[in-house]
């Protein structure tokens, strides 16, 4: 192939001239000559490179053209192209035969990996992977089903993403509600077998913090609780230190990290950058059956109005929409929810001060948050950040609270709050029916 | 201390007391969990409350200590020991030889190392059943407590368990009565020697007023500098959120009742 440039006037003609009917793909073929998909720059007939600037940048959902100069965004966008599936860059990891073990046992709150849980783990690789020659695995010990994103290949995947190299499931009533004897005797057996180099486990109220304290007992070991922070120490017997809370939260201790530890929240960052395989495993042995001292006789119904509203499950909240305050209260007898309020009702009298929900009242963190006829205040919004799931009934379809909520009504108020106790009434009705 | 109106053995409650230490002040006075279990103690049905503590002997605890006798009782038993020292087998041996029905303790010691281990290792050593968390006892009969376990939310748990077991308190227990000031002057601080254990682990171990844990900024892994601007001006919504623009209140209550149930909200 010759080095001699060729040069087609017309086309260069037709290239300068934008209102040619020809013009497009004319630049388009241009470009090819390029060896680039998009036509903004090409290699001149001299040797220079010409650019065409209208050919920059790609047109933005709103039909205006949106240039992104830092690189990542190369000017050939397909014009109303679908957007892309995000690309999971994250590195595979697999560690065939593990150097020593990190056993975590997470709280799994509802079934799923809580936050607090995935900072063990993220904690749990720090420990596993500090030295890159000889990588430990992470051994997750979970209790109980798991809920997260439905059965099978999901479940393996979202242990993976937390940073889980293997799984121990064990799925039995025994280890059911409050079942600590049954729980530490399959922690016993897990030692037994495997022997894990670290325990480590949540200083958490929901149960994490009683299975820890008891497992450190039943091995002989001495926890560290309350830990917090984490470096590489090479005097110490397992090669870290750990700042530990101690004291009702005034002393900070510094001491070689022990073999059990119970951290708190926030105690590193969430895995995020790799996938490990979460391969399962099972006990060796059968577990002896054991005489339980406790009996669970199960949860007991609580008056939702005595529960503080801060640390409610089920939040029924009140705001300007709503006219019929009996209806209301009515509602929230009937479907078991702590009652709220926004500022407005507060103010014009509907409810208690201590009711309020939002930046100058109570933050919530309610699993679910049932607003009836709020807007959504900024104020409001912020002290509903905690929520898992919010549920709008409003009359507005443009306010903040329905884009902020997961599930929005578009309506009245009552009507849409007497067809909910009318259906949980008859589902009652049936069940007693049934029974 | 209750006047004994059932006809029933009385139970045997010990309760093991500390002392506290004001958050905000920082002087001694009764650890607040501690407190909570003796009033518990003494609001179940039939029980002879005995209190018991291990620790040092000044001036400064003694005020603290004082301020349980002031919740009505007589005397309490304080085994002498050195400070920083290991207080368990001290405790455990007591237990051993004066066997309580029940033994009460606050979830953890506001002083000190404040694992809130001891009560799992003496449950271990002693071979009795643990339940933490306690908020209430509801009753005893034939050897077998009922009691109410506090669980996060506010939720509660019935359990039953044999006896003798070892008690934690939560914060959801009933508040402790005030303490009288006269009662406290009047009651008797029964001093029990008992060899002392060191602990040398304690001793070897830095400790250091809390520092401030750092908060946890929002890292943003953008590769363009659209993406980061996006992120930064993002702001807190759920996004994708179902709206139901057109429908009638029935299929609405309906669409809310199915997420309701889903999230298993609705009880009963």
């Amino acid at each position: 192939m010759t080095e001699i440039r060729r040069r087609d006037p017309r086309r260069e003609w037709v290239a300068r001239n934008r209102l040619h009917p020809e013009h497009a793909s004319v630049l388009a073929a241009l470009g090819d000559i390029g060896g680039r998909g998009a036509a903004s720059e090409w290699l001149g007939p001299q040797g220079v490179v010409r650019r065409n600037p209208h050919a920059v940048g790609f047109i933005g959902p709103n039909g205006v053209r949106r240039i992104d100069r830092s690189g990542a965004q190369q000017g050939g966008e397909a014009p109303g192209g679908t957007r892309q599936a995000v690309k999971d860059d994250r590195r595979r990891v697999e560690i065939p035969e593990p150097a020593f073990l990190v056993a975590v046992v997470p709280d799994m709150a509802g079934g799923r990996l809580s936050g607090h849980d995935k900072d063990l783990l993220g904690l749990a690789r720090r420990l596993a992977d500090a030295d890159p020659e000889r990588p430990g695995a992470v051994l997750a010990v979970i209790f109980g089903q798991h809920k997260g994103e439905g059965g099978g290949e999901m479940k393996e995947q979202a242990f993976g993403e937390a940073g889980i190299d293997r799984v121990l499931h064990l799925e039995d009533d025994a280890y059911a509600g409050f079942a600590p004897e049954a729980r530490l005797a399959a922690l016993s057996a897990v030692e037994r077998e495997w022997a894990p180099r670290h325990w480590l486990l949540p200083d958490s109220p929901l149960g994490g913090a009683d299975l820890g304290r008891r497992l450190a007992a039943r091995l002989g070991e001495r926890p560290a609780t309350g830990v917090w922070q984490l470096e590489a120490d090479a005097g110490s017997p397992l090669g870290w230190r750990c700042t530990a809370r101690g004291a009702a939260e005034s002393l900070d201790i510094l001491r070689p990290l022990p073999r059990v530890a119970l951290a708190l929240a926030e105690c590193a960052e969430p895995v995020d950058e790799t996938r490990h395989a979460a391969e399962p495993l099972a006990l060796g042995s059968e577990l002896p059956a054991l005489l339980s001292r406790v009996e669970d006789l199960g949860q007991v119904a609580v008056d939702p109005a005595g529960v503080a509203l801060a640390e409610a499950e089920f939040i029924l909240s009140g705001g300007n929409g709503v006219k019929d305050w009996d209806g209301f209260h009515h509602a929230a007898r009937m479907l078991g929810a702590t009652e709220g309020a926004s500022r407005v009702a507060v103010d014009d009298g509907h409810m208690a001060r201590d009711r309020q929900v939002g930046a100058t009242g109570t933050w919530v963190t309610a699993r679910v948050y049932l607003a009836v006829g709020i807007s959504g205040a900024i104020q409001h919004l912020q002290g509903i950040q905690g929520c898992d799931k919010v549920v709008a009934i409003n009359m507005d379809s443009g306010c903040d609270m329905i884009k902020r909520a997961d599930l929005a009504v578009i309506g009245d108020s009552a009507p849409v709050l007497e067809a909910l106790v009318a259906l949980v009434e008859q589902a009652r009705e049936e069940k007693r029916d049934a029974a | 201390m209750q006047p004994e109106k059932s006809m029933a053995p009385a139970l045997a409650v010990t309760v093991l007391v500390s002392v506290g230490r004001h958050p905000l002040t920082g002087r001694r006075r009764r650890a607040d969990r501690d407190a909570r279990g003796v009033e518990l103690a003494c609001s179940a049905p039939g029980a002879k409350v005995s209190l018991l503590h291990a620790g040092v002997l000044d001036e400064a605890s003694e005020a603290a200590l004082r301020d349980y006798l002031g919740m009505g009782f007589e005397a309490l038993t304080l085994i002498e020991q050195a400070p920083g020292a290991d207080v368990l087998p001290a405790l455990a041996e007591r237990l051993e030889a004066a066997a309580p029905q029940l033994v009460i303790a606050g979830e953890r010691a506001e002083q000190g190392e404040g694992s809130g281990l001891l009560p799992y290792l003496l449950a271990e050593r002693l071979g009795w059943p643990l339940v933490n968390g306690l908020a209430a006892v509801e009753g005893v009969e034939d050897g077998i407590a009922t009691l109410l376990q506090a669980l996060p939310r506010g939720q509660r748990r019935r359990l039953r368990v044999r006896l003798p077991a070892i008690l934690t308190v939560d914060a959801a227990a009933p508040a402790a009565r005030q303490s009288a000031f006269g009662p406290a002057r009047r009651g008797r601080l029964e001093v029990a020697e008992a060899p002392v254990v060191e602990d040398p682990a304690l001793a070897e171990w830095q400790m250091v007023p809390a520092r401030k844990r750092p908060k946890r900024l929002k890292i943003v892994k953008a590769a363009s500098a659209r993406e980061r601007f996006k992120a930064a001006a993002a702001k807190a919504e759920g996004g994708g959120g179902q709206v139901l623009a057109d429908a009638t209140p029935e299929q609405g209550a309906e669409a809310i009742l199915k997420l309701l149930r889903e999230e298993g909200v609705l009880t009963r």
